[in-house]
């Protein structure tokens, strides 16, 4: 079964097309990139299955339930099982590492404060992180922010992680630590959406690579068959330019 | 390239910091004794030429009597002591009433939409109306009403006046520091699950104070004096006592007292309001770097 289901999803910001029927299905254990130039939809499309942004019309499922059914996933329940990770990290800068993590865990999921702060340092100490807990956020590179942030999303053991642009933010030398987390996550199963302009990190990680243009999926397929032989003449147009620019 | 290797004309790998320019004796000393000679000169003519004037005797008789001052002095000072209670009393208060106000503004949703009005009307209404008309309005009106229940002090409803009309001020403070919270840190609260309220509380609320602590106290300062307009409802404070000494020997010195003693209170206020504000901004630069 699979468990993101999105049909026709069409969504306008004021008189623009941003999403133009978007179907797309994602099964458990997948990991599936999305790539595409600016102002694509990547990101709104990922908005969207969580619910930051409304959309116009179509539907989404999560495991079957449409994720606007009050009824089953409650107020603010479909987001307790949806993480995202955001490009500029978003951690809250008043708090030490070790509270951003537990905030949601304590007030949203209602676990105690022990085993909410014992489940935040074992992911710390899984991605090398443990020793900056009672740091706070500025204190830390920029990759290590991004790593916070990604434990921050997974300390509520979500069952889909979105991963908007996450390492666009960064210095060149910093990306790899990320990246080797999220690579660590996908061989854990986890079930994955990732917006990215990492081609060959999609390449590498991605069982699936979609490509957007104009709000609309113009062709999908492994990656390893779409870096190589892409169909569509639009997607071989952005990954020339891609290669040209030397990110492939 | 170890050191050994390296030709003994060539220059040290780590060379030392320049050393700081050693000045002359008249480098040193001349500019700031030119300051000091100046300053005493220029102030120095102008307090002859006022001296010197023919009317200075009645106008330092006036003011500036001493006698009246010490004279004056213990009834003012217990009149600035009401002042200063009040000020302090007034700033919890305030504190408090406006981080409610922009809350209620701030919220979204069709619920809140009475909390909503309340907030934009009150604030709209209360700063718009003079201080001093709100102090006659409160501390002269409620009490003539003479409800059963609520107490019937001047003090107590001047006080209330001045606290309803500088929270319009500080509630509009407040919802600056909110909104100059990056809208990612809201994004991130939602995403988290976190609830609306929750979201306020725990991520907004917390960065929006700290935003806004130099402005609060800018108004505290403002508020540090605007308390002696309660001595128009007949509040005892430094200015009414300095008036009832005036009223008495016909002599402004009083009134000296009291600037003197309002001076000492604000001008220390103002300096730790702006230290507060340099290492405010010192902490935001750090951010950015």
């Amino acid at each position: 079964m699979n468990r993101i289901n999105i049909e026709n999803v069409t969504k306008y910001y004021g008189t623009t097309l941003v999403l133009d029927g978007i179907d797309l299905s994602v099964a458990e254990h997948e990991v599936v990139c999305l790539i595409g130039a600016s102002g694509s939809g990547k990101s709104t499309l990922l908005r969207c299955i969580n619910q930051l942004v409304p959309f116009d019309h179509g539907r989404i499922y999560i495991d079957g339930k449409a994720i606007d059914d009050e009824s089953h996933f409650g107020r603010n329940g479909l987001r307790k099982r949806i993480g995202i990770v955001f490009q500029a990290y978003n951690l809250f800068p008043h708090m030490k590492v070790l509270d951003n993590i537990t905030l949601a865990p304590r007030k949203v999921h209602g676990v105690g404060r022990a085993e909410s702060e014992e489940r935040a340092m074992e992911l710390l100490n899984l991605f090398g992180m443990h020793s900056f807990a009672s740091s706070y956020p500025e204190q830390l590179s920029g990759g290590q922010q991004q790593r916070v942030a990604i434990v921050r999303a997974l300390a509520t053991n979500p069952e889909v992680l979105l991963l908007d642009e996450v390492t666009a933010a960064l210095d060149p030398e910093l990306i790899a630590g990320v990246l080797d987390v999220i690579r660590s996550l996908k061989d854990n199963g986890m079930t994955m959406i990732i917006v990215t302009h990492e081609m060959s990190f999609a390449r590498d990680v991605g069982d699936r690579v979609c490509f957007l243009e104009g709000g609309r999926i113009l062709e999908q397929d492994k990656p390893q068959k779409l870096f190589s032989g892409p169909e569509n003449p639009r997607t071989r147009q952005f990954l020339d330019r891609i290669i040209r620019a030397g990110r492939l | 390239m170890s050191s050994e290797q390296r030709a003994p004309d060539s220059p040290a790998r780590n060379p030392a910091p320049p050393r700081k320019a050693t000045l002359t004796f008249t480098e040193r000393f001349v500019p700031p004794a030119i300051s000091v000679v100046s300053v005493v000169v220029v102030f120095g003519l102008v307090a002859r030429v006022v001296t010197s004037a023919e009317h200075w005797p009645r106008i330092q008789l006036q003011f500036f009597n001493l006698e009246a001052i010490i004279a004056a002095f213990p009834r003012v000072f217990q009149g600035f002591l009401i002042n200063m209670s009040v000020w302090a009393v007034a700033l919890v208060a305030i504190g408090i009433w406006a981080l409610l106000l922009a809350v209620f503004r701030s919220l979204t949703g069709p619920w809140f939409a009475p909390l909503r009005v309340f907030a934009v009307v009150y604030i709209d209404l209360l700063r718009g109306i003079p201080s001093l008309l709100l102090v006659l309005l409160f501390g002269f009106g409620v009490p003539a009403l003479q409800l059963p229940g609520l107490p019937r002090s001047n003090l107590f409803w001047g006080s209330v006046a001045m606290v309803l009309g500088y929270a319009a001020y500080a509630a509009e403070v407040y919802r600056s520091g909110m909104e100059a919270v990056h809208d990612g840190q809201r994004a991130a609260g939602k995403a988290l699950g976190l609830t609306q309220w929750q979201s306020l509380r725990y991520a907004i609320l917390p960065q929006a104070i700290r935003n806004v602590i130099p402005a609060l106290l800018n108004l505290a300062v403002a508020l540090q004096k605007d308390v002696a307009l309660l001595s128009v409802i007949g509040v005892r404070d430094a200015v009414r006592e300095a008036q009832i000494y005036t009223a008495r020997t016909f002599n402004y010195s009083s009134l000296i007292a009291a600037a003197i003693l309002f001076l000492l209170a604000t001008i220390p206020m103002a300096r730790l309001t702006d230290w507060v504000t340099r290492r405010d901004q010192e902490r935001r630069l750090q951010r950015t770097v």
